[in-house]
C-alpha cells in the first residue's frame, strides 16, 4: 500500500516567543482531551500533532504565558 | 511495550462527570477501599463538561417542583418508555445532591431570597437552574478525588472488560495512548462511566472531530458493556439535538429561553410551543428545517442590550466558550442577526435520549459487579445532574458489593487474546490509515441510519458495517495515539451495528425523529410499548428481545399523555 501527505491547516496554534515548554512546561499537552498536542524536542514548543481538535479551549484557558490560540477548524468557519 | 499489572476494589472507567463522584462515593462509603479513576484523557480537563456547564437542566427543588410532577414529564417525554423507578431514584435525590455541590463550591443561580433561581424549559414543569459561574466544575470534583485519596491514571483507554468463570466482573483491561503498554487490571467491581457515543455519525461538515459530544468519547463503554453480556436498552431512540449549523455545538436555547430567546423559522416566527429537547420537539425542528419555512434559527436580536450582554457572557464563558469565536468569524451579533440552526449527526446517549446500558434504580447493569453511571446509563433525560446521582448510586452499590466479594482470579486466555487484539494493528505493515477508516464508517452510518430510517437502507447499512469489521484488523497504527483511534473504532463499529439491529427490531415510529421509521410510520402501543434490549447471546452473536415495561409508580392522565405530541404552535385562523 502506497500512502499520499495531505496538508491541512490546524486550529490550534502556538506562540513560540511566549510558549515555555523548553522550562518543562506540558500545561496544554496535558489538558487536551483528544491528546492531540505535543512538544516540539528541537524547537521547545508546543504544537498541534492531530488534525482532531473539537475547539473547546483548555489548552487555551489553561496555558500559563497565553501563548495557545484555539480558532474554529477551517471547515466548520 | 510492557505489560502493566494492578488490582484494585473499585474500577471506575471514565472521569468525566458520574466518574469522579462514583469514585469519591465508593472511597466516603468505605475509606479502605482501593478506588482507581482510569481516564482516557486527563481528569483535570475530560468528559463532556471539560469547559464546566452553563446549568442544570433537570433540577427537582422542593417549592418548585416535585419528584412525581418530574417523574410524570420525562416519562411523557420519553414516550411513555422508561423504567420509572430509575427516574423516581433520580428526582428524589436531586435536590441533595445539588446541596452538596454546593457545599463543594458548585456555584448556581440565587434570587435575592438566596432561593435557587429555577427558569421554566420544559413543556410542563420547571427544573432548570442556570450556573453563570459553572466554569469551574472539573476543578471542584479534582479536589474531592485529591481529597479522599482517589487513585487516578491518566491516557489509559479501556478496551475490554475481565469476566469470572460466572460472568461476574473480573476486572479490566487497557491500552496507554503515549506508550501502548497494555494494562491488566483486576478489580472487584467495575463503574462504567465513559459517557455517549458521540463519534458515531458524521457532522455534516465533514470534520470528523467537529461532533455535539466531546468526540473523546467514542461510546467505548457501550462496546465494553456489550462484550461483557450486559443489556443495553433504547439504543434506537438515537441522540439528535438542534445544534448551530456549522459550529455544531448547542446554541443553546436552555439559556436563552428563559430571557426570553427562542427557536423561530425563517420569517422569525415561533413555531413550537417549548424548546425542551425531546424526539417530538426534534420531528417539528425537522419539518421546519425541510420546509418551505425553514431553515430555523435561534431568535434573540428583539431583546435588550442588557439581557443580550449576560446571555453572551454565560454562553461564551461556559460549555463550548468558543461559540463565541464561530459568530465573530461569522460577522454574527445576536443584537442583529438570529443565529442558523441545524441538526445534528446521529448519536447515543441517555443523558439526552434513552439510549444506553440498562441499569436499576442502584445503577447495577445485568452483569454481577459491573455498574454505570451518566450519559452511557439508560435513565432517559438524566443530563448531568442525573450523572452525578448515578454515580453516587453506583459508587455506593460497588463499594457494598466489595464487602462480600472475593477478588476473582485472572483468566489467562482472556487477557491473550485481548493483547493480541489490541497490538495488533502495531504489527500490521502497509495497513489501512484507521482515520480514513473512521471517516468511511461514519459516513455510512449517515447514510444508513440518520433518521428518516427506512427498513432496506439500515439493511444494507448492516452489510456495509460487516464488511467493514473485516477491514479492522487490516488497520495499521504507526504511533500509540493512532493505535488509540483504531481501538476507538472498533467501539464505534459495534455501536453503528447496535443502532441498526435494535432500528430494526422496533417496527414502529416513536420518539419523533429519533425513531420515525418511514415503513412504519405509526406509534403502535399494542405490540411495541416494550423497552427493546440489545445484549450479545450464548454464541456470540447480537440480539435484540423486548423487556416489559414495569407498572408505572406515577400515573399519568390523558392530558398528560399528549403533552409532548402538540408541540407545534396552532395559529388561529384570521378573522374574516
Amino acid at each position: 500500500m502506497t500512502y499520499a501527505l495531505n496538508r491541512v491547516t490546524v486550529p490550534v496554534t502556538v506562540d513560540e516567543e511566549k510558549c515555555i515548554a523548553a522550562k518543562g512546561c506540558t500545561v496544554c499537552v496535558d489538558v487536551c482531551p483528544l491528546d492531540i498536542l505535543a512538544i516540539d524536542l528541537a524547537k521547545g514548543t508546543a504544537y498541534m500533532k492531530f488534525d482532531e481538535c473539537w475547539y473547546c479551549m483548555p489548552c487555551e484557558k489553561d496555558c500559563p504565558t497565553g501563548a495557545v490560540h484555539v480558532d474554529i477548524p477551517y471547515l466548520l468557519r | 511495550m510492557n505489560t502493566i499489572e494492578m488490582e484494585v476494589d473499585v474500577l471506575v472507567i471514565g472521569g468525566g462527570t458520574a466518574g469522579p463522584m462514583a469514585a469519591a462515593k465508593a472511597k466516603e462509603k468505605n475509606p479502605a477501599l482501593r478506588v482507581l479513576v482510569m481516564e482516557k484523557a486527563n481528569v483535570k480537563r475530560s468528559g463532556a463538561i471539560s469547559m464546566g456547564m452553563d446549568g442544570l437542566n433537570n433540577a427537582v427543588i422542593p417549592g418548585h417542583a416535585t419528584p412525581e410532577q418530574y417523574v410524570k414529564e420525562i416519562t411523557v417525554a420519553n414516550d411513555g418508555i422508561v423504567n420509572q423507578k430509575t427516574v423516581m431514584k433520580y428526582a428524589t435525590s436531586s435536590f441533595d445532591m445539588i446541596q452538596e455541590l454546593d457545599s463543594w463550591g458548585v456555584k448556581f443561580e440565587k434570587d435575592e431570597t438566596g432561593d435557587y433561581a429555577v427558569k421554566k424549559v420544559h413543556h410542563i414543569g420547571t427544573y432548570v437552574l442556570p450556573m453563570p459561574e459553572g466554569h469551574n466544575m472539573k476543578k471542584v470534583l479534582y479536589r474531592q478525588l485529591k481529597k479522599r485519596r482517589v487513585e487516578i491514571t491518566n491516557r489509559l483507554m479501556a478496551t475490554r472488560l475481565l469476566l469470572d468463570e460466572g460472568g461476574a466482573i473480573a476486572g479490566a483491561m487497557a491500552v496507554d495512548s503515549r506508550t501502548a503498554d497494555f494494562y491488566v487490571i483486576r478489580s472487584k467491581t467495575v463503574i462504567l462511566a465513559t459517557g455517549a457515543a458521540g463519534r458515531l455519525g458524521m457532522p455534516s461538515s465533514g470534520y470528523l472531530f467537529g461532533t455535539y459530544e466531546n468526540p473523546t468519547n467514542a461510546g467505548d463503554g457501550y462496546s465494553l458493556a456489550y462484550h461483557a453480556g450486559a443489556e443495553l436498552s433504547g439504543i434506537e431512540c438515537f441522540q439528535i439535538n438542534p445544534l448551530i449549523k456549522d459550529y455544531n455545538g448547542p446554541s443553546c436555547a436552555y439559556v436563552t429561553g428563559p430571557f426570553g430567546g427562542y427557536t423561530a423559522n425563517a420569517n422569525g416566527d415561533r413555531f413550537i410551543e417549548c424548546d425542551y429537547w425531546s424526539g417530538q420537539m426534534m420531528m417539528e425542528f425537522y419539518k421546519e428545517l425541510e420546509g418551505g419555512n425553514g431553515p430555523v434559527f435561534l431568535k434573540m436580536d428583539h431583546l435588550a442590550e442588557e439581557t443580550i450582554s449576560t446571555i453572551e457572557e454565560i454562553l461564551h464563558t461556559n460549555e463550548r466558550p468558543s461559540r463565541g469565536r464561530f459568530h465573530e468569524g461569522r460577522g454574527l451579533d445576536y443584537r442583529t442577526g438570529m443565529v442558523e440552526m441545524h441538526i445534528s449527526e446521529i448519536g447515543l446517549c441517555s443523558g439526552h435520549s434513552g439510549s444506553g446500558v440498562w441499569v436499576n434504580e442502584h445503577a447495577e447493569t445485568t452483569v454481577p459487579g459491573l455498574y454505570a453511571a451518566g450519559d452511557l446509563a439508560c435513565v432517559p433525560h438524566n443530563y448531568m445532574l442525573g450523572a452525578f446521582v448515578y454515580g453516587k448510586l453506583a459508587g455506593e452499590s460497588a463499594a457494598e458489593y466489595c464487602a462480600s466479594h472475593a477478588l476473582p482470579p485472572v483468566d489467562n486466555a482472556q487477557v491473550e487474546a485481548e493483547r493480541k487484539r489490541v497490538w495488533g494493528p502495531l504489527d500490521v505493515v502497509d495497513g489501512l490509515p484507521p482515520g480514513q477508516v473512521e471517516y468511511k464508517l461514519r459516513r455510512m452510518v449517515n447514510d444508513y441510519l440518520q433518521p428518516p430510517k427506512v427498513t432496506r437502507k439500515m439493511e444494507i447499512g448492516l452489510q456495509r458495517f460487516a464488511e467493514i469489521e473485516e477491514d479492522l484488523s487490516r488497520m495499521s497504527a504507526t504511533n500509540p495515539h493512532e493505535l488509540m483511534r483504531a481501538m476507538e473504532i472498533h467501539a464505534i463499529r459495534d455501536c453503528a451495528e447496535m443502532a441498526a439491529q435494535a432500528s430494526l427490531y422496533r417496527k414502529e415510529s416513536r420518539w419523533g425523529l429519533y425513531h420515525y421509521r418511514v415503513d412504519y410510520p405509526e406509534k403502535n402501543d399494542a405490540d411495541w410499548f416494550v423497552h427493546v434490549q440489545v445484549k450479545k447471546d450464548a454464541n456470540g452473536n447480537m440480539s435484540c428481545f423486548t423487556r416489559p415495561i414495569e407498572p408505572y409508580i406515577v400515573a399519568l392522565d390523558e392530558e398528560e399523555k399528549t403533552a409532548y405530541q402538540k408541540l407545534r404552535i396552532v395559529k388561529e385562523p384570521a378573522a374574516a
